[in-house]
């Protein structure tokens, strides 16, 4: 399946291997954020590369393990209303609030579709104009201005029946939290390459400035990512900590200032409830009062009934990188992408799904 | 206006006798079929392998075939990877009130027209219609029976370590062409499903070795998962390399848009074969002749067991497991 | 977390984009791209063009990676 790597040749990812061997002189632990990155280090192997003195640890970047127990519960009450059909992205069906999931609310009769973009749910709004639209609004600062200008469009065509919820988070000040919670020893952080295309580069300049801790944007192909790890080891080596992009086709320092714009158009920085982590200053993202005639809890009466946690599932302790899945009791024996207790084994993109899909194998 | 399927057409009265005779034995009649008594019956010698599976698929039709000729298809697949030569097979409709009589004419061509190419005759039948919403507008069931050749034992269980794993060609091509036309997901490509009867193929490889241990076809879950299925059942593991998987373009760039992974992505033209290695190159060469088979490829062999089943050697010479599907592919977004 | 493919442009009509992936055609808005041309490489992600891919870059990390490439001896290559 070569054809699926943009680049792809073994040799090219030889060529970057040597030099993260000449360059990785001390020990050192770096956190991929992104859920994505997990998968495709996860996917190729690529530990299997890496000479033994540098680890990869796995952080909060994947949105649907983040949402928490407490948002998924909105949800599910939402598409218990009648007259009201919820679209949701793929990934988020299967994700356990405290009580059931979204396949199950589906099956107990709700009207739940699966979209792929906010456009998709936008149509779904139009074609039924007596039924009310709901949007599960998930996602990093990729997705959040995809769906603030599915907003503005609503507004525009005065579509009266499109709502969001929004569940929306941003990145930095989670990170800043992670840091500050001092649990976790890091050299070097691999920042997700599609947040960084909308925010830029400059989002990261704090963690490099005051924690000094070396950054480097990345793509997603498996080169992409040894080319940032031989630039997070090259910093590591000069005890240097800067702000680096290994995926310049893509990512600016600047960012999509059009995105940013509308983004910060239509939400405003609200606190947010991450999985594992509690409550994170500034770290979601609400609907602006100008906006509120889309929004689903400013409009809709529903009861989410009282949260409940799942009990053994350490998520969160594998969100904030302090364990890995294997360390969790259930993992492989309870807890299996058939019967998932925790969200990182639901979403495709949660550690503990990477972890049991594409285990290293050593033989 | 377009002419309905009413629920009176399934209530065993002359309406429904309408639609058996106009629709179906006007194109499927055969003499064992045109008898309409309660049961087929017909002289069978041999071995027989008997099969049975439920086709339901979203939309009926997609690019490159349609409900009925994968009804057709998936039975027949079904006994030919048993090493059986196909020979009878029943054909149930449930049908969703309301939908267009021309709709089930289609229906029932393409399964004349697959039968015909499988060599296959329909011998019984059964037409239900249900209210509106019971079914999605038509559900189709065919069981099948075939005869194995004496000393012929083809089966899951049989893969032994240094065997070779053949794949008949790309992966991935039906499930990504119904896809495309889900609502929602809306993406266009030239893609057509890779439904076909592989009896005829099957029947080949018999011919050209005897050292076949193993035939499966990869539908839904892929080939990840009947690679397990295999492994599972032989008690052995099995190792495959990345870049021997062939994988056309189009499926590589929709999964990649969708977050999916072709190898959990359904076929329904496809085999996988384990063969010992003595006669892999043969079998292969075979196979390449049937247009069914022109992008076989060897892509792995079996091993000793392992904790993993599994496993893939990646493009950049690394392994990881290769897992069973769970549950329905969903794209994702995140 | 975020998947985006990088995909051509290949028709535009004020915001709607028809883009092309190996072979695989969807409409794409470009709300967020405004510069986006037909013949862009821009990355999608959830139907929206979210960023524009520049070619010049894209060449430039190719020509590193195969500079590293060529300079790993050649036994190394080809296991
Ligand atoms: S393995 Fe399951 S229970 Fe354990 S942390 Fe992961 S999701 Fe939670």
């Amino acid at each position: 399946m070569s054809q699926q790597n943009y680049f792809g040749q073994s040799d090219m990812a030889k060529g970057l291997v040597e030099s993260i061997k000449r360059h990785a002189v001390k020990e050192a632990r770096y956190m991929e954020f992104c859920g994505s990155h997990t998968v495709a280090i996860m996917k190729n192997g690529l530990r299997q590369l890496l000479p033994h003195n540098l680890t990869l640890t796995s952080g909060p970047g994947c949105p649907v393990c983040v949402t928490d127990n407490s948002e998924l519960d909105k949800a599910i009450a939402l598409a218990k209303i009648p007259d009201v059909i919820v679209a949701s992205f793929g990934d988020m069906v299967r994700v356990p609030g405290s009580h059931s999931n979204l396949q199950e609310a589906k099956a107990g009769g709700s009207d739940i579709r699966i979209v792929y973009s906010p456009l998709d749910a936008l149509q779904i709004a139009r074609t039924n104009p007596d039924k009310a639209l709901i949007f599960i609004a998930v996602g990093f600062e990729t997705t959040a201005p995809t769906v603030a200008a599915s907003v503005m469009q609503a507004k525009q065509e005065g579509l009266r029946n499109y709502y969001i919820l929004s569940l929306h988070k941003v990145c930095p000040p989670v990170i800043k939290a992670l840091l500050d919670s001092g649990e976790v020893n890091l050299q070097g952080l691999i920042c997700p390459g599609h947040v960084s295309a909308v925010i830029g580069a400059k989002a990261w300049d704090f963690i490099a400035k005051d924690y000094g801790i070396p950054c480097v944007v990345a793509g997603f192909e498996a080169l992409d990512i040894l080319q940032c790890i031989d630039m997070l080891a090259q910093q590591t080596a000069k005890g240097e900590a800067s702000v680096e992009i290994a995926y310049k086709r893509s990512v600016t320092h600047d960012g999509n200032i059009t995105a940013q714009r509308i983004l910060e158009h239509v939400f405003e920085p609200c606190n947010a409830s991450w999985r594992g982590m509690g409550e994170v200053p500034g770290s979601g993202l609400k609907l602006r009062a100008e906006f509120a005639a889309y929004d689903a809890e400013k409009n809709f009466e529903f009861d989410p009934g009282p949260t409940k946690a799942q009990k053994g599932c350490i998520c969160g302790e594998v969100l904030r990188g302090v364990k890995i899945p294997p360390e969790c009791k259930l993992f492989r024996k309870v807890c299996t992408p058939k019967n998932p207790i925790g969200p990182c084994m639901v979403s495709s993109e949660g550690s503990c799904a990477a972890y049991y899909h594409y285990g290293e194998v050593n033989d | 206006m377009t002419e309905k399927i009413l629920l009176a057409h399934g209530s065993g009265g002359s309406l429904s006798h309408d639609i058996v005779n106009e629709g179906i034995l006007s194109l499927l009649g055969n003499p064992i079929l045109n008898k309409l008594d309660d049961s087929a019956v017909f002289d069978v010698k041999g071995k027989v392998a008997f099969t049975t599976d439920s086709h339901v698929v979203q939309p009926i039709f997609f690019p490159g075939g349609d409900i009925g000729r994968l009804s057709v298809c998936g039975t027949v697949n079904d006994l030919s990877v048993m090493g059986a030569t196909p020979l009878y097979l029943s054909l149930a409709l449930i049908i969703e009130e309301g939908l267009p009589k021309e709709d089930l004419k289609k229906v029932i061509s393409s399964i004349k027209e697959a039968a015909e190419e499988a060599g296959v005759r329909i011998v019984t039948g059964d037409t239900k219609v249900v209210n509106r919403g019971n079914v999605d507008k038509l559900f189709i069931n065919t069981a099948g029976i075939g005869i194995i050749a004496d000393g012929v034992d083809i089966s899951g269980h049989n893969a032994r370590p240094g065997n070779r794993v053949i794949l008949s060609g790309t992966i991935g091509d039906h499930g990504i062409a119904v896809l495309s036309k889900r609502e929602g997901i809306g993406f266009e490509t030239k893609l057509e499903s890779d439904i076909a009867p592989l009896n005829i193929m099957t029947a080949e490889m018999m011919q050209a070795s005897a050292k076949i241990n193993c035939m499966r076809d990869p539908t839904r879950g892929g080939l990840s998962s009947t690679l397990n299925e295999i492994a599972e059942q032989s008690g052995v593991s099995i190792r495959i390399d990345e870049e021997k998987i062939p994988v056309r373009r189009e499926v590589a760039a929709a999964c990649e848009m969708l977050g999916l992974d072709p190898l959990y992505i359904a076929n329904e033209g496809k085999l996988v074969a384990v063969v010992e290695a003595e006669d892999a190159d043969k079998i292969l060469a075979q196979m390449k002749k049937n247009k069914y088979g022109q992008n076989a490829a060897i892509i792995g062999e079996v091993t000793e067991k392992h904790a993993a089943k599994v496993t893939l050697k990646t493009a950049l010479g690394t392994s990881r497991i290769v897992d069973m599907l769970v549950g329905e592919p969903l794209p994702r977004i995140c | 977390m975020c998947v985006a493919v990088p995909s051509l442009i290949t028709a535009l009509d004020g915001l709607d984009a028809i883009v092309d992936v190996g072979g695989v055609t969807r409409k794409a808005n470009v709300m967020l791209t405004p510069d986006a041309k037909i013949g862009d490489y821009v990355l999608i992600h959830a139907g929206y063009a979210i960023s524009i891919v520049d070619r010049e870059e894209a060449e430039a990390t190719l020509a590193l990676f195969k500079e590293l490439a060529e300079n790993i001896e050649p036994e190394e290559l080809n296991p």
